[in-house]
């Protein structure tokens, strides 16, 4: 048996490494061409090495100011979409209600819902009530289309937090919110990293949603900015654009990578939407 | 349940904290929504907000008779079977039940890789992909090298370069919905049947997938409802291009309601994929239900 199940691994390997190798040859092109002087379509060792269009690409206009607006949106939004969610958990985890269940219910039927396909009436809504091209209203929708799997993920992760560590608190006078900032949520501290990375992660990558809320191209976040490689600057720079999305994409892979090593692999996902 | 007695302030004060995702979830979720329904019924356009009219289901009507609309339904089939139900779904259990199998190195290096590309903005992932499938690209230089004609992927096959491109993009999800499910099949069975002298593909046929079956489900719907609503992806790659040749209902919505001024047309559009959306929402509840 030994010898068979070790022919068996070796199949394995073997078959995982072929479905590898061409999932990585788009990796492999952004992070060689951006390291490449004369960089174009296809994957090569560059013939050099350069820095080049790392410093071409890292200036104000190109770089940092749409980074910033990213942040700005992505940080304000998860900042919202977490405390809200923490707030809405809480009552619906602590509390019988007969609320509780079509209230959840909602939440995840809203979780679902293709938001492309209300992107076209949001706008229509925006430009009727003042809101588009701000950034506070960019940030609120962000906010509020996280917000349902925010709210399921929290409660799901708040669930796993015994009652009986909140009950002496209560029993020494302390409010829900008290019980819920000093106890709650530090015990659930992985938890609430998953909610804020994956909402933070969602915001950071998605296009649609500054494509069609924002107009002044000094407002727009990278996921947007990204596109003008493209469009005004005549013949595409290649390596300075595989930069770009490099510096562009680090920071999302880096704090999936920071949970991911606290949290296990899974991302919470197995919990989340296991069947 | 309410228990008698128990005063209907403490039940206020109690749902006190959830009034803020309330009040954000009905002023920028439903309202949204409610205004879809209302304007869908309407020839609202771009341009002069000041009279648009009630026109009942003209929209839909029209949108029945457009060419163009029948072919961005039948393009959104073909991009969600492809890439959802046999692309993804299909890869991401077979890299799931290798990965039960495979050395520990291995096994981290190729779940790195694929997990990396999900987690990419959506947008890279449409360059990374524009740059594989371009004439001068990546795959034509591999297929060159093997004595392979090649071809411009993106205009002679846009449709189906866009569903690779999602397949490369979204298997990590199967890949790890399905790897939890494997993990919690008990040894013991998967053993018992291997002593029976039940091969591979029997064991899978007979005990695995069976016995996931609900993650499959699950896994089906969240794939196919993340499919429908793709933009960005396709955007970048072709633009829906060319012609209309890679114009799924997103990109078709989008065109009309913003490059011809239609927005009551487009909103039409968006609320038939609001609907169809729904009903898959309400069929993974069901699957679901025994959880909340």
């Amino acid at each position: 048996m030994p010898s068979r199940r070790a022919h068996r691994r070796v199949a394995a390997d073997a078959g995982l490494l072929v479905v590898a190798a061409a999932f990585v040859l788009p990796l492999a092109w952004v992070l060689l061409s951006a390291v490449d002087p004369h960089a174009d379509l296809r994957v090569r060792v560059p013939d050099g090495l350069t820095l080049g269009n790392f410093d071409a690409v890292l200036t104000p206009d190109v770089t940092f100011t749409p980074l910033l607006n990213s942040l700005v949106l992505c940080g304000s939004g998860t900042l919202l979409t977490v405390a809200c969610a923490a707030l809405a958990a809480y009552p619906l985890s602590r509390f019988r209600s007969r609320f509780n269940r079509p209230f959840l219910l909602t939440i995840l039927f809203a979780t679902c819902l293709p938001i492309t396909a209300i992107m076209v009436p949001v706008y229509a809504l925006f430009v009727r009530v003042n809101l588009i091209d701000t950034m506070q209203g960019t940030i609120l929708f962000f906010a509020a289309s996280q917000l349902p799997f925010a709210v399921w993920l929290m409660k799901n992760f708040m669930d796993g937090v015994p009652r009986e560590l909140e009950e002496a608190a209560w029993t020494d006078g302390a409010s829900a919110f008290q019980s819920l900032t000093r106890i709650v949520l530090p015990l659930m501290g992985p938890g609430v990293a998953v909610v804020t990375v994956f909402s933070f992660v969602m915001m950071w990558g998605n296009f649609f949603v500054p494509f069609m809320l924002l107009l002044s191209p000094d407002q727009m976040p990278a996921s947007v900015s990204i596109n003008d490689f493209f469009g005004n600057r005549g013949t595409v720079v290649y390596g300075q654009l595989a930069a770009f999305s490099v510096v562009y994409s680090t920071p999302v892979i880096l704090l999936y990578v920071v949970v991911a090593g606290r949290v296990g692999s899974g991302f919470a996902l197995g919990g989340a939407v296991k069947g | 349940m309410r228990a008698a007695g128990r005063p209907l302030s403490r039940t206020l004060t109690r749902a006190l904290p959830v009034t803020p995702a309330v009040v954000l979830l009905v002023l920028f979720l439903a309202g949204p929504i409610a205004y879809c329904a209302y304007i869908a019924f309407t020839d609202l356009q771009l341009t002069g907000q000041a009279e648009s009219s009630f026109i009942g289901f003209e929209n839909f009507r029209t949108a029945f008779k457009d060419k163009a609309f029948l072919n961005a339904v039948w393009l959104t089939l073909v991009f969600t079977v492809l890439s959802s139900l046999l692309g993804q779904n299909t890869l991401g259990l077979a890299l799931a039940a290798l990965m039960q199998r495979a050395s520990k190195p291995v096994r981290t290096l190729v779940g790195g890789i694929v997990i990396t590309a999900w987690v990419l903005p959506e947008v890279v992932a449409g360059f990374l992909l524009y740059a594989f499938f371009r004439r001068e690209g990546t795959l034509n230089a591999i297929l060159a090298w093997l004595h392979l004609p090649s071809q411009n992927w993106l205009f002679t096959l846009p449709i189906l370069a866009v569903s690779f491109a999602n397949v490369w993009r979204g298997t990590a999800f199967s890949m790890l919905v399905y790897s939890a499910a494997l993990n919690e099949i008990p040894k013991e069975i998967t053993e018992a049947a291997e002593m029976d002298g039940a091969g591979g593909w029997r064991r899978m046929w007979h005990i695995t997938l069976p016995m996931i079956r609900r993650s499959i489900g699950t896994n089906l719907m969240l794939n196919t409802l993340q499919t429908l609503s793709v933009f960005g992806l396709i955007w970048v790659m072709t633009r829906g291009g060319p012609g209309n040749r890679s114009q799924t209902l997103p990109l078709f919505m989008y065109e009309q309601a913003f490059q011809k001024s239609m927005i009551g047309y487009g909103t039409a559009v968006a609320l038939l994929l609001l609907v169809v959306g729904s009903l898959f929402s309400v069929v993974y509840m069901r699957l679901l239900r025994t959880e909340v």
